[in-house]
């Protein structure tokens, strides 16, 4: 009853608002969706506390939703402790988002469907985290997917918002292709698609191979790289990231709901629950953490250069994504799922920030044109600066314990893949430093750099609908991380129980704790030379990055073009794609099948219909010598074929 | 055998033929225009004879020798075209009345081709079959050119009587040959010779195939059906009307007892026959018709095509095949007493149009109407939930299960073609610019056969039990061979 409430008042408040909307009004909107979602986030405490405090995991089972053959399928709900880390992510920044998006939203003309939308899309999320089976996991994932679809095309008038909107269903499909091939292996298999079976059978197909063009491939590996392939997908993993910074277009309460704290960290969430099967194929393993490094490091680096305040913070999501990845690749689950409940609060307080930013400037997005914030956003700038502390992992803050847990764990982990990830992992947490605060100083020092002057003295603080769920993801950056560490990443951690498997070998988080110390200081030390240089090229020597810019234009062009993957996919894919689509169309289509087809036959039938009207001529002669050709026919085909 | 019982079998029909003299010299005696009674009665006529022939239960009964054959098929067909001639008359009263051509003549000459139609469906032997053949016929001839001061009715009455004798000729050129190789003219004994028969008459084969031409042009199969689109053109209304859904249904009655019982043997034979004729005229009755503009003309082709589809169930021969059939002509009779009735119902300062864009926006004027009309033509072009569906269904199923693919698999295309005729008049109703409204009101009778028949057609899907039962009893009949 109480997981059934968590899981679908936010859907009922959907159907609510969604069909309601004009019956209930804006105002009614909104009270039923965030009424919903506090009460939904209220629980999920009480759910946090029983199972993953007390250890007492549960499944709720709904009903039978397919049955088929050998194919099986329920609805039932899942709450194991990793489930109840995720309920709570989920729920909390959910009703945060929701409450600050009534003030963000004020001016919007369609609040009820934004509303419905949000908390349709939680609905999806938590039918994702407590699924029991592949194929309702399948159902909640492609849900999120809708979600975020129809989120960032919520400003449908915007061009832009819907080719980002398509684009990000298009680049998301490829990856849930391979994921649906993944739950097809999983059945073909081991014959069901429910978890527990799976798991417990897994240790038995370890190291079981098929043929596969002449090839012989080992089993788990082929199933978790295809999942994996639905996880980099949704999670915007390189080379399947491009689409999150374009998902910005959308409104900023939903880039901090969907493309920061929840929705892209469903592939970590997928990782960590199929972990039973990840351990026995180390080889996808080894792509995990390679991926995961690469994205940490490559979107650091195209954060440098970004000047959209929100692609600063949208490609620092995609880096922390690369840890969670890094950090799972190298079987430290419990710290890949840490740094995403940490990462939930700081990126959600980033992103709702700089939507205050946003809204205190009157919709400007660009960096270049801001500037001198300070004065007129001091609750923001204060918040801001928090939530910059905990992503840079600044200590006591709550980015620090998780990435400094996993970047721990990478140089424990040892070997060229544990090399590697600490490498790109320090590297990365470098860059991140510096390019949060060259977001702060462009925003808030120096001079407005506003083209408008209106907009300058327009510049306002937010009001207190938007600020006040800006103080809760504040208090859960400062605090989330000390508070937490122990439990969920602390030796013999015991929080995750049998939700999260280990094999023993695996355990390079366990001797995180044993990290020489000057592995332990060096993401800090690079974070606060970061922040430093930062400082000096912005504001003390703020003539220098144009400088530096033009000393290495290649350089700069190639970061600030986001290492020119959108051309490359445009001319590898979309343009071909395009080809192929119009000459099918004018060719294929028009000329040979509508051709051939419908037209041809259309005109076919009219030549028939003429011929046969002309036949009929009115002269009686005629008749009669078409009945004595018929009768001369029929007798004919008699002698012709000489009696029976 | 006393007398009485002798005569029993025939006693409808001779009871129909003494109602017709009787009415004829009323007419001729009475004062003051005597068409709307002598209608009345004359459906009264019918109506008597109907219950009549259905009244009665006695299972397969022979009188004159083997003359003349009642059984179930005879009765269930009887029936239907004892509802034909009662519709035509009901139907007709009040076109001919405005038309100025209400002549007592027409409600008689309707009886008397009826009595030549149930000799028809009771014939079983070459020379009943020819004299039903002909009375009916010479009726028909004379109806066809019923309005003798319209250049076009007398036209069509030339024409067909014309091509009619020849037809005849051809029969009888048929018939003797049969009776020339085989020894004799009746069904029962011909059917055992053909049986015995070592090796098929060559002669036989010949003179049958001269018969399935002369019944092929009763029914207006093609080739033989150049008379139809002519005929139904020139012919007034409700002529058309009466020779749509009735002589057609005695014709093909007629054609479904010559050919199993005589030949029922020899299947194979004149099936290969039939397909033919079965194609060639659902093709040229799906083709041509989207050619035309006048409805009447429309109706003539449609006919065709429905003709081919009811020769599908009879080419498959079987029980089922049969059924389908008799099921077929009853929805046809249904389908088409309908859409005449609104056809007839066309009339615009005072004069009758036949044009099918005089029914443009139909739905607008009339929706009732347009909504009627529009259930007749999904059900003729054969779309579901319609009677019509079932119709085809029924007689392709047959088709199917005697192994005729080619024949199921084209009778589906060519309904698919003839689809679009009867569509765009539904397209013509609801999306065009109205035209000129039709007088009103309707005819409460024509109104009445017209909501009825629709109602049928709509209908029929739910409760299709009765009918079919019918249909089966009829063709078990006709498959059990003494």
């Amino acid at each position: 009853m109480l997981y059934g409430l968590i899981v679908f008042l936010p859907l009922i408040a959907a159907i609510v608002a969604g069909f309601g909307g004009r019956a209930l009004g804006d105002r009614g909107a909104q009270v039923v969706t965030c009424g919903a979602l506090i009460v939904s986030a209220l629980l999920s405490g009480v759910a946090f506390y029983q199972v993953a405090w007390k250890g007492q995991p549960v499944t709720v089972e709904l009903l039978t939703w397919i049955d088929s053959g050998a194919f099986d399928v329920m609805w039932s709900l899942r709450i194991d402790q990793l489930t109840a880390v995720m309920l709570v992510v989920v729920t909390w920044v959910s009703a945060v988002v929701h409450v600050y998006s009534v003030g963000y939203m004020a001016h919007d003309p369609h609040i009820p469907r934004f509303m419905a939308y949000l908390s349709l899309f939680t609905f999806a999320m938590l039918m994702l985290v407590t699924s029991d089976n592949f194929v309702q996991l399948y159902f909640g994932w492609e849900g999120v997917g809708l979600a975020s679809y129809l989120l960032i095309g919520f400003w449908y008038h915007k061009p832009s918002a819907n080719a980002a909107a398509i684009k990000a269903f298009v680049v998301n499909r490829i990856g849930d292709f391979g994921f649906g091939l993944g739950i097809c292996g999983v059945f073909l298999v081991f014959g069901t698609v429910e978890f527990d079976p799976v798991f417990q059978t897994a240790p038995g197909f370890a190291g079981k191979t098929f043929e596969f063009l002449g090839m012989k491939l080992d089993m788990l590996t082929v199933i978790c790289l295809l999942l994996f392939m639905g996880a980099m997908g949704k999670s915007a993993q390189v080379p399947l990231h491009t689409w999150l910074p374009d998902a910005m277009e959308g409104p900023t309460p939903v880039s901090a709901l969907i493309h920061a704290a929840t929705m892209v960290t469903a592939g970590v969430f997928l990782v960590a629950r199929c972990s039973p099967l990840f351990e026995y194929a180390p080889d996808a393993l080894a792509v995990v953490a390679c991926i995961g490094a690469f994205t940490a490091f490559f979107a650091a680096t195209v954060g440098l250069c970004q000047n959209d305040i929100k692609r600063v913070i949208a490609y620092s999501t995609c880096s922390q994504l690369g840890y969670m990845f890094f950090a799972a690749g190298l079987s430290a689950y419990a710290a890949a799922i840490f740094h995403l409940f940490t990462h939930a609060f700081f990126k959600a307080l980033l992103f709702l920030g700089s939507g205050s930013v946003i809204h205190g400037m009157s919709g400007e997005q660009d960096m270049r044109r801001m500037g001198g914030l300070l004065a007129p956003l001091k609750i923001t700038y204060v918040l801001m600066w928090i939530g910059s502390l905990a992503l840079a992992g600044v200590p006591l803050f709550a980015g620090y314990y998780s990435k400094d847990a996993i970047v721990e764990t990478a140089f424990m982990a040892g070997g060229k893949l544990g090399s590697f990830a600490f490498v790109m992992g320090v590297a990365a947490a470098f860059m991140t430093a510096f390019y949060s605060w060259r977001l702060l100083f462009m925003t808030f020092h120096g001079q407005n750099r506003h083209p408008d002057r209106h907009v300058i003295e327009h510049a306002h603080e937010s009001p207190a609908v938007m600020l006040v769920p800006l103080y809760v993801l504040a208090a859960g950056s400062i605090f989330a991380g000390a508070l937490f560490a122990q439990a969920f990443i602390g030796e013999g951690s015991p929080i995750f129980g049998a939700s999260i498997l280990v094999l023993p070998g695996h355990d390079a988080l366990a001797q995180a704790h044993h990290a020489p110390l000057w592995v332990k200081l060096a993401p800090v030390a690079v974070g606060l030379a970061g922040i430093a240089l930062a400082w000096w090229m912005y504001v003390r020597r703020p003539d220098l990055p144009g400088k530096l810019a033009a000393m290495h234009g290649d350089a700069h062009r190639f970061l600030l073009n986001k290492w020119y993957f959108d051309e490359l996919y445009d001319a590898l894919f979309v343009r071909p794609a395009k080809w192929l689509g119009h000459a099918l169309w004018k060719r294929g289509d028009g000329k040979v099948i509508d051709g051939l087809g419908p037209d041809g036959i259309a005109a076919l039938t009219l030549d028939i219909a003429k011929r046969a009207t002309r036949l009929q001529t009115g002269y009686v002669y005629h008749y009669a010598f078409a009945m004595l050709i018929g009768v001369a026919l029929l007798v004919s085909w008699y002698l012709y074929r000489g009696g029976m | 055998m006393s007398w009485t019982s002798a005569f029993a079998p025939v006693l409808p029909e001779i009871w129909l033929a003494a109602a017709a003299m009787a009415l004829l010299l009323l007419g001729v005696f009475q004062k003051e225009d005597p068409f709307a009674r002598i209608s009345r009665l004359a459906v009264g006529a019918l109506a008597v004879t109907f219950v009549l022939v259905v009244g009665r239960d006695d299972g397969r009964v022979a009188a004159f020798d083997g003359l003349f054959v009642v059984d179930e098929f005879a009765r269930f067909m009887k029936g239907l075209v004892l509802i034909g001639s009662a519709l035509a008359i009901v139907l007709a009263e009040d076109w001919l009345v405005k038309e100025r051509a209400q002549r007592f003549e027409y409600p008689v000459l309707v009886l008397l081709a009826t009595v030549g139609m149930m000799a028809m469906i009771s014939a079983n032997d070459l020379v009943s079959l020819y004299v039903g053949l002909e009375l009916q016929s010479m009726a028909l001839y004379v109806l066809a050119a019923f309005q003798r001061d319209a250049v076009r009715s007398t036209e069509a009455g030339l024409k067909y009587f014309v091509l009619g004798a020849l037809a005849s000729g051809m029969l009888l050129y048929g018939a003797s040959l049969l009776y020339g190789f085989t020894g004799t003219t009746g069904f029962e004994p011909m059917a055992a010779r053909l049986r015995e028969a070592n090796q098929l008459p060559l002669g036989a084969l010949i003179g049958m195939a001269f018969l399935i031409a002369g019944l092929a042009f009763k029914v207006s199969a093609v080739p033989f059906h150049m008379w139809t689109p002519d005929v139904y053109e020139g012919a007034p209304t409700p002529v058309t009307a009466f020779f749509a859904f009735t002589p057609k249904i005695a014709a093909m009655a007629l054609f479904m007892r010559t050919m199993m019982t005589p030949f029922g043997d020899i299947g194979p034979a004149w099936q290969q026959i039939l397909v033919v004729l079965s194609i060639a005229s659902m093709g040229l009755g799906a083709y041509a018709a989207i050619g035309q503009d006048n409805i009447k003309r429309l109706m003539a082709y449609s006919s065709i095509g429905h003709v081919g589809y009811a020769l599908v169930g009879l080419t498959a021969g079987t029980g089922e095949g049969l059924r389908g059939v008799a099921i077929y002509l009853a929805i046809y009779l249904a389908m088409n007493a309908g859409a005449f009735a609104i056809i007839l119902g066309m009339r615009r300062r005072g004069q009758a149009v036949e044009e099918i864009p005089e029914l443009a926006g139909l739905a607008k004027t009339e929706p009732l109407t347009a909504a009627g009309l529009a259930v007749l033509l999904f059900s003729l072009a054969g779309v579901p939930p319609m009677a019509g569906f079932f119709g085809k269904f029924y007689v392709f199923m047959a088709a199917v299960n005697a192994g005729l693919f080619v024949l199921a698999v084209l009778g589906v295309l060519a309904s698919v073609v003839g689809a679009f005729y009867y569509l765009r008049i539904v397209k013509l109703m609801y999306f065009d610019p109205p035209a000129e409204p039709f007088e009103r009101p309707m005819p409460g009778a024509v109104g009445a056969v017209a909501a009825a028949s629709a109602l049928f057609t709509l209908l029929f899907f739910a409760w299709p039990a009765p009918l079919v039962a019918g249909a089966e009893a009829a063709a078990q009949a006709l498959l059990r061979l003494p």
